[in-house]
C-alpha cells in the first residue's frame, strides 16, 4: 500500500475512533454527560490519539530507517575492486539505486514482468538497453554485481513496505481497541489527552531540531570528505581562489570571506542608518495616519524576492554607478574607475536596500516596547523629542537594536541572489568598492551548478564553504544573544 | 462652585503662580475634568485629594502640558503661568516643562546610572559649567531627595536597579535638579516607608521657600501636614478648594466631609 493511502487510512481510523469513544463514554454514563469524569469529546480524542500517535510515530521512524538499513546491507554486496579509481562506494550505490528505480519503471510500463525483473542477469540480457527503452538512461554498462544488488534492493524495499503497512495497521487498531475498551465513565480521559497532546507537540519540536542536526551532519561529512582530498591549511590560510579541473586547484576561503564581509559592511552602512532613522520616525514622530500607511509600505520591501533585487542591481544600480564612476570622458565624473556593472558597491547598495525593512521593522517593534513612562520622565524634565530619543529611548532599546543589526548582518552574509547577480565572480583582496568581487555564497552556487561530480575537491569545497558560512552566522547570532542578555541584566 | 474659589481668594495674600479657568479635559469621548478653576500660589504647597480615578493626575498633567503626549487627550479652557497662557501656540512646551517639573505617579528612572539620571536635566539645560559643578548639583539633589546616603557609594550603578521606594526618591531628586519654579508631584510617597516619607515631606516644606509645589496624595494626614491649600476632586469635578485647615476641620461640601472621614473613596 503506498504510504499516502496508509496515512489516509490512519486518519480515517482515528476519526472513527473519536466517534466510537465518545459514544461509548456517553453510554457508560447512561446518556448523562454530567456523570462523566471528563467532557465526552475527551473520551473520543483519547481513542483517536491512542490509535493515531504511536502508529504515526512508528511510520515516520520506519520511513527514515528503512532506506538506511537497506543501503548498508546492499552496499556490503559490492566488492571493493568494483569501485573504480577516484570514485566512492556512494557513487556505485547511486548506480544501484538508479537500476532499481529503472526496473520499477520497466514494470510500471509493462516492458518487463515481475518475474523477469527478479531473474534477469547481465549474461543473457543487455540491461542498459532494455532500461533505455523505458526512458531510464544509464551512464555505463550494468555490471552483474550492480544488477544483483539492485534486485536485492528492490526486494528488500518491497518487503519492508509490506511489513511497515502491517505493523502500522496493527498498532493503530490495537491502540484503538485498547483505548476503546478502557473507556468508562470514571476513566480520566482529560488527563490522558493532555499527555497525548504533550507527546504530539514534543514530536513536532524534535522533528524541527532533528532536521537541523541532520543538515549540519550532512554538511560535516561532506566537509570531512573535502578535507581528506584537499589541505585544510590551504582552505583556511591560503590566499588564492583558483579552482581548475587539473587537480592542482587553490581553494582558499579568505578572498571569498573578504568579499562577503566587504559587501555585508557596505550593505549595513546603507541599511542601519536608514532603517533605524525610519523606525525612529515611524515610532516617535509619525502621526497615526502616516504610520498606518507607511509601515505596511516599508514592509512590502521585505516581501520582494531577492532575485528581483538582483535584477535591480544588474540592470539599474550597476549601470547607474558605471555612468557616474566609469566610461572615462563620457561619464559624469569623467573618470575610469569602474569598468563593469558588477561591483562591491552595486551589490552592497542593493543588499542594503533589501535590509532596510528588516532593520526598521525590528527596531520599530523594539522602540515601541520602551515604556511611555520613560519618555514622559524625560519630556517632563524639559527635554525635546530628539533629546528624549537620543538619550533615553535609544539607550533603552539598544540591546534589541544591536540584536536586530546583528541579525541583519547574518542575513547579509548569507544572502545569495543579489551577490550572484551584482557582485561579480572574481575572487580577490581589494579595498576598492568599485571592483567586482565574489562571495562565499556565489562560489557555492557556481561550484555546484552545471556538471557536478561529487568526488572532486572543486565540488566538495562547496560544503566546506557552506559549513564555514553556517558557523559564521551561528556565531553572529550567539553573539547577538549574548549582547542582548548582557544589556538586559544591566537595565532590568 | 465659583463662590468656593472666592473663599480661597479672600484669604489669599500671596502671588498667584498658576491660574486655571474653566478647564475641561477629554480622553476621546470621556470627559475626565469638568470645568475646573484653581489658583496655585507661589511659596505654597497645594494638595490635590480625591478618590481614585477622579482626575487628579489628569489635571496635574495639564499644568505642564504632559497631556500633549497622549494622542486622544484634548484640553480646553485657560491655564496661565505667571499670567501667560501656557496653551498659547507661541509657548514652547519644552521650556514650560523645564519651569514646571514633574514627579510621576509611577517611578520612571532612565536606564542610566544614578549619576546620569540626576545629571540628565542639568546637562540638557546647561546648568553646570564644569564637571565639579555638575557633581555638586547631583550631590545636592540626591541629599534633598533623601537618598544620598543610600547611593553615594554606587553612583555608577543603574538607576533601574534600585528598590521601588529608592527609585521614587531618585525621581524626586532628578526633578529638583533642574531647579523648576513649580514642582508637580503625583503621589511621591506612595511607595515610601514612614522615615523616607518624613524626609520627603521635609523636602517639600523646604522647597516651598522658593517654589510652589503641587502634590497629589491619597493620605489625608499627609495633605494636612504638608499643604497650605487643598483641592478635593470628585468624578472630574473640583468639589472644594480652600485653606487646608478649613477643608479638614470645616468642609463646606458634604462630599468633602464624607471623603475625609472615609465614607466615600
Ligand atoms: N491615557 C488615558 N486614556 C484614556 N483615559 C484616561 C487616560 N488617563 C486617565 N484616563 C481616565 O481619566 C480619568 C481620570 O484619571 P486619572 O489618572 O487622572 O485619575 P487619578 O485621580 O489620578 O486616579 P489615581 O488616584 O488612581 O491615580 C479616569 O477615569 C481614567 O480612566
Ligand atoms: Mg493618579
Amino acid at each position: 500500500m503506498p504510504t499516502f493511502w496508509l496515512v489516509v487510512a490512519l486518519f480515517a481510523l482515528s476519526a472513527a475512533g473519536f466517534f466510537l469513544g465518545r459514544q461509548r463514554a456517553l453510554q457508560a454514563a447512561g446518556g448523562d454527560a454530567r456523570q462523566l469524569h471528563s467532557l465526552p469529546s475527551y473520551y473520543g480524542l483519547n481513542v483517536a490519539l491512542t490509535s493515531l500517535v504511536p502508529a504515526l510515530g512508528v511510520l515516520v521512524i520506519w520511513l527514515f530507517a528503512q532506506p538506511m538499513i537497506i543501503e548498508s546491507t546492499v552496499s556490503g554486496m559490492i566488492p571493493d575492486d568494483l569501485i573504480p579509481e577516484a570514485t566512492t562506494r556512494g557513487l556505485v550505490m547511486s548506480d544501484v539505486r538508479r537500476v532499481a528505480e529503472g526496473l520499477d519503471t520497466a514494470i510500471a510500463q509493462g516492458a518487463m514482468t515481475r518475474d523477469e525483473v527478479n531473474t534477469i542477469s547481465t549474461d543473457d540480457t543487455d540491461v542498459r538497453a532494455r532500461l533505455g527503452e523505458v526512458g531510464v538512461a544509464l551512464g555505463s554498462e550494468v555490471r552483474s554485481e550492480v544488477l544483483s544488488a539492485a534486485q536485492r534492493y528492490r526486494r528488500m524495499s518491497q518487503t519492508g513496505a509490506v511489513w511497515m503497512s502491517i505493523v502500522v495497521a496493527v498498532l493503530a487498531i490495537a491502540g484503538l481497541a485498547l483505548a476503546y475498551l478502557k473507556t468508562d465513565k470514571d476513566f480520566r480521559a482529560r488527563n490522558t489527552v493532555e499527555r497525548g497532546i504533550l507527546l504530539l507537540l514534543l514530536l513536532a519540536a524534535s522533528i524541527a531540531i532533528l532536521t537541523t542536526v541532520g543538515i549540519v551532519l550532512s554538511m560535516l561529512f561532506e566537509t570531512m570528505n573535502f578535507f581528506s582530498l584537499h589541505s585544510w591549511k590551504d582552505f583556511f590560510f591560503g590566499s588564492t581562489w583558483a579552482p581548475n579541473f587539473r587537480g592542482d586547484s587553490e581553494l582558499s576561503i579568505l578572498p571569498l570571506l573578504w568579499g562577503t564581509l566587504y559587501i555585508s559592511v557596505v550593505a549595513l552602512l546603507v541599511a542601519v542608518p536608514i532603517g533605524l532613522f525610519a523606525a525612529i520616525y515611524l515610532s516617535e514622530y509619525a502621526s497615526y495616519t502616516v504610520r498606518s500607511f507607511a509601515k505596511p509600505l516599508l514592509e512590502i520591501l521585505a516581501g520582494i524576492p531577492t532575485i528581483v533585487y538582483g535584477l535591480f542591481a544588474l540592470l539599474t544600480v550597476g549601470p547607474a554607478l558605471v555612468k557616474v564612476f566609469g566610461r572615462g570622458e563620457d561619464g559624469l565624473l569623467g573618470v575610469e574607475w569602474m569598468s563593469g556593472a558588477t561591483s562591491v558597491l552595486t551589490a552592497g547598495l542593493v543588499m542594503g536596500v533589501m535590509l532596510i525593512p528588516f532593520v526598521s521593522s525590528l527596531s520599530d517593534d523594539i522602540i515601541n516596547a520602551v515604556p511611555q513612562t520613560m519618555r514622559d520622565g524625560s519630556l517632563g524634565l524639559g527635554a525635546t523629542k530628539s533629546e528624549t530619543v537620543r538619550q533615553v529611548v535609544l539607550p533603552a532599546a539598544l540591546p534589541g537594536i544591536v540584536g536586530a543589526i546583528l541579525l541583519a548582518a547574518s542575513r547579509a552574509i548569507g544572502e545569495t541572489m543579489i551577490v550572484v547577480m551584482g557582485a561579480g565572480a572574481i575572487a580577490k583582496f581589494s579595498g576598492n568598492p568599485l571592483e567586482a568581487m565574489t562571495t562565499i555564497t556565489t562560489r557555492i552556487v557556481s561550484q555546484l551548478t552545471g556538471d557536478t561530480d561529487f568526488a572532486s575537491p572543486e565540488t566538495l569545497v562547496a560544503f566546506a564553504l557552506g559549513l564555514t558560512l553556517f558557523v559564521l552566522t551561528l556565531g553572529l547570532n550567539i553573539f547577538a544573544l549574548y549582547i542582548v542578555r548582557k544589556y538586559r541584566e544591566q537595565y532590568e | 462652585m465659583n463662590d468656593m474659589t472666592l473663599v480661597g481668594k479672600n484669604v489669599d495674600t500671596r502671588n498667584i503662580k498658576i491660574s486655571a479657568r474653566a478647564v475641561q479635559v477629554y480622553y476621546g469621548d470621556t470627559h475626565a475634568i469638568k470645568d475646573v478653576d484653581v489658583d496655585i500660589e507661589s511659596n505654597t504647597v497645594t494638595a490635590f485629594i480625591g478618590p481614585s480615578g477622579c482626575g487628579k493626575s489628569t489635571f496635574l498633567r495639564c499644568l505642564n502640558r504632559m497631556n500633549d503626549t497622549i494622542d486622544i487627550c484634548r484640553v480646553e479652557g485657560q491655564i496661565t503661568l505667571d499670567g501667560e497662557d501656557i496653551y498659547d501656540p507661541k509657548v514652547d512646551p519644552v521650556q514650560l516643562r523645564a519651569k514646571v517639573g514633574m514627579v510621576f505617579q509611577k517611578p520612571n528612572p532612565f536606564p542610566k546610572s544614578i549619576y546620569d539620571n540626576i545629571a540628565y536635566g542639568p546637562r540638557i539645560h546647561g546648568l553646570a559649567r564644569n564637571k565639579a559643578e555638575l557633581d555638586e548639583i547631583v550631590e545636592k539633589s540626591l541629599r534633598r531627595g533623601a537618598i544620598w546616603d543610600e547611593v553615594k557609594d554606587r553612583l555608577d550603578a543603574p538607576g533601574t536597579g534600585l528598590s521601588g521606594g529608592q527609585q521614587q526618591r531618585l525621581c524626586i531628586a532628578r526633578a529638583i535638579a533642574t531647579e523648576p519654579e513649580v514642582l508637580l508631584m503625583d503621589e511621591p510617597c506612595s511607595a515610601l516607608d514612614p522615615i523616607a516619607t518624613a524626609q520627603v515631606e521635609e523636602l517639600i516644606d523646604e522647597l516651598r521657600q522658593s517654589y510652589s509645589v503641587v502634590i497629589v496624595t491619597h493620605s489625608m494626614q499627609q495633605a494636612a501636614r504638608v499643604s497650605q491649600k487643598t483641592a478635593f476632586f470628585h468624578l472630574g469635578n473640583l468639589v472644594e478648594f480652600g485653606e487646608t485647615g478649613q477643608i479638614f476641620t470645616n468642609p463646606e461640601d458634604p462630599r468633602t466631609e464624607s471623603y475625609i472621614t472615609g465614607r466615600i473613596g
